[in-house]
């Protein structure tokens, strides 16, 4: 096992000798002993838990030359993720999935007259739509350098699941408001999965919770959007960022980077 | 050279040396302890995942019929125009909940299909064969027209332009104590023949038919 990289601290706030005739190792201004109360508490906490070697090896991980701004794609997606899961649960607190005009009625209330609701609201909305581009350029800038090559195969199917979730976030999530433009375009995009043969028919009769477009067909959403979904996407996202902490990233392909040697399949 | 044959092992745990066998043992505890174990985690597990998977699918198994609905007297339907009626398909949500009908009276002349107590007014459902958005019966050209991605439809609700696979869904009507009652939804194929409802987008000429099945619970 190779020795982990140490915390590059620059040399200043290295622990300084104390000053002749001060008892060692006790803290002396209020500053230092604030200081020292913090530090005893992530002690408590990494004593208990040996957190600290498992954030040092997934932050401090060596980076390849030529590293750029293409590289911080996943983590603006991850971040748009973020947005959507914050703002969706304080939307959900006025949110109330009811078909017969209790939904329209509700995201009305939110819009026009809880405080800040249409600034809330419109981060989520506007949000999709940036999550949907992040994860295509993501997905495209992986694609261009390269980055999908073995050994990071399996990270490139688990995010394309990950693609899939977001769309179906965006699916579920476009009939909540309940106004025309949603319940319209659900009844296309519901029609849309049942042309797949033979399972499209069950397919629909699943999303929609039975032969018609019914009561349960918005809880059905509701549910699927701020609860299987998410949870799901969350998991996925964890296993995205274990396989880039365990398998690093790699070089843009301008360098012209050689693998290490031990790495190269012997040419027959 | 033909493979040499492994020495056959005595299923028995005392004659294979294993420590602690008992005489007339063939399963270790050892086995037997991480068999149930996971037996055990299985039966747990499915003991939850099935009926919460069987209520999340089981909507799909009801028939909730809505029985016939009361939309007129005979004297209001002519058999060269359509009137548009209003019925409930989802109840219990309101406006979500109800569609548009287009009755008329059966006309001889045009109306090919043997008549039956059923098809006494040709009721065609608004709901457009492509994906389902609402279509508009213009009276001018004599057309249903979808306005969502371009469906045409003639009188008899058979496709003559744009995407749609197969010609608009239609209802079973009735005379009913002198009221015409809409009930039942049918598609047709695209020789009007009744199959069991399908949703929009599913063809029902040829192979179609098979490709994509009515469901179990509601059939004609």
């Amino acid at each position: 096992m190779p020795k982990l990289p140490a915390v590059p601290i620059p040399p200043r706030f290295l622990p300084q000798p104390p000053p002749p005739g001060t008892q060692r190792g006790r803290p002396r201004t209020p500053l230092e002993k604030g200081a020292e109360a913090g530090k005893s508490a992530v002690d408590w906490i990494d004593e208990r838990t040996s957190l600290s070697g498992g954030v040092r090896w997934a932050l401090f991980r060596k980076v390849p030359k030529g590293t750029n701004w293409f590289y911080t794609l996943g983590s603006a997606t991850m971040i748009a993720f973020l947005n959507q899961a914050v703002t969706g649960v304080f939307l959900a607190m006025y949110y109330r999935p009811d078909a017969g005009g209790g939904a329209y009625e509700s995201v009305r209330y939110i819009t026009n007259d809880v405080f800040l609701g249409q600034f809330v609201r419109g981060m989520h909305k506007w949000g999709s739509s940036v999550m949907v581009i992040l994860v295509f350029l993501h997905m495209g800038r992986t694609f261009f350098f390269g980055a999908y090559k073995y050994p990071r195969e399996l990270n490139w199917v688990i995010g394309v699941v990950l693609l899939i979730l977001t769309m179906t976030m965006s699916f579920t999530g476009y009939l909540l408001p309940f106004d025309q433009r949603s319940y319209w375009a659900t009844i296309v995009g519901v029609n849309i999965n049942g042309t797949g043969p033979l399972l499209g028919p069950y397919l629909s009769d699943f999303l929609r919770g039975g032969p018609e477009f019914s009561a349960t067909t918005l809880s059905r959403f509701y549910s699927i959007h701020m609860l299987l979904v998410p949870g799901a996407i969350a998991a996925m996202i964890g296993a995205h960022l274990y396989l880039v902490a365990k398998l690093g990233t790699t070089a843009p392909p301008w360098l012209r980077a050689k693998p290490e040697p031990e790495l190269v399949e012997e040419q027959l | 050279m033909a493979p040499t044959r492994r020495p056959s092992k005595s299923k028995y745990t005392a004659d294979r040396g294993v420590p602690g066998a008992f005489e007339g043992e063939t399963v270790t505890r050892r086995r037997f302890m991480t068999g149930t174990a996971h037996g055990a985690g299985a039966l747990a597990t499915m003991g939850f995942a099935l009926p919460a998977l069987a209520f999340a699918i089981g909507p799909i198994f009801n028939n909730d019929t809505l029985g016939w609905q009361t939309i007129g007297t005979p004297d209001m339907f002519p058999d060269d125009n359509y009137i548009p009626a209003v019925i409930v398909i989802a109840p219990g949500i309101g406006e979500a909940g109800n569609s548009t009908v287009y009755i008329r009276a059966r006309n001889a002349s045009i109306d090919t299909t043997p008549p039956t107590q059923f098809n006494r007014w040709i009721a065609i459902s608004t709901r457009c064969a492509h994906l389902g958005c609402p279509v508009r019966w213009v009276p001018a050209s004599e057309r249903f027209i979808c306005p969502c991605h371009g469906g045409v439809y003639d009188l008899q609700g058979v496709r003559v332009g744009g995407p749609p696979p197969r010609p608009l869904d239609r209802f079973f009507t009735r005379l009913h104590d002198g009221y015409v009652q809409v009930g039942a939804r049918y598609s047709v194929n695209s020789e009007l023949r009744a199959f069991s409802p399908r949703d929009p987008g599913e063809p029902l000429d040829g192979i179609g038919q098979y490709l994509y099945p009515s469901r179990p619970s509601v059939r004609i």
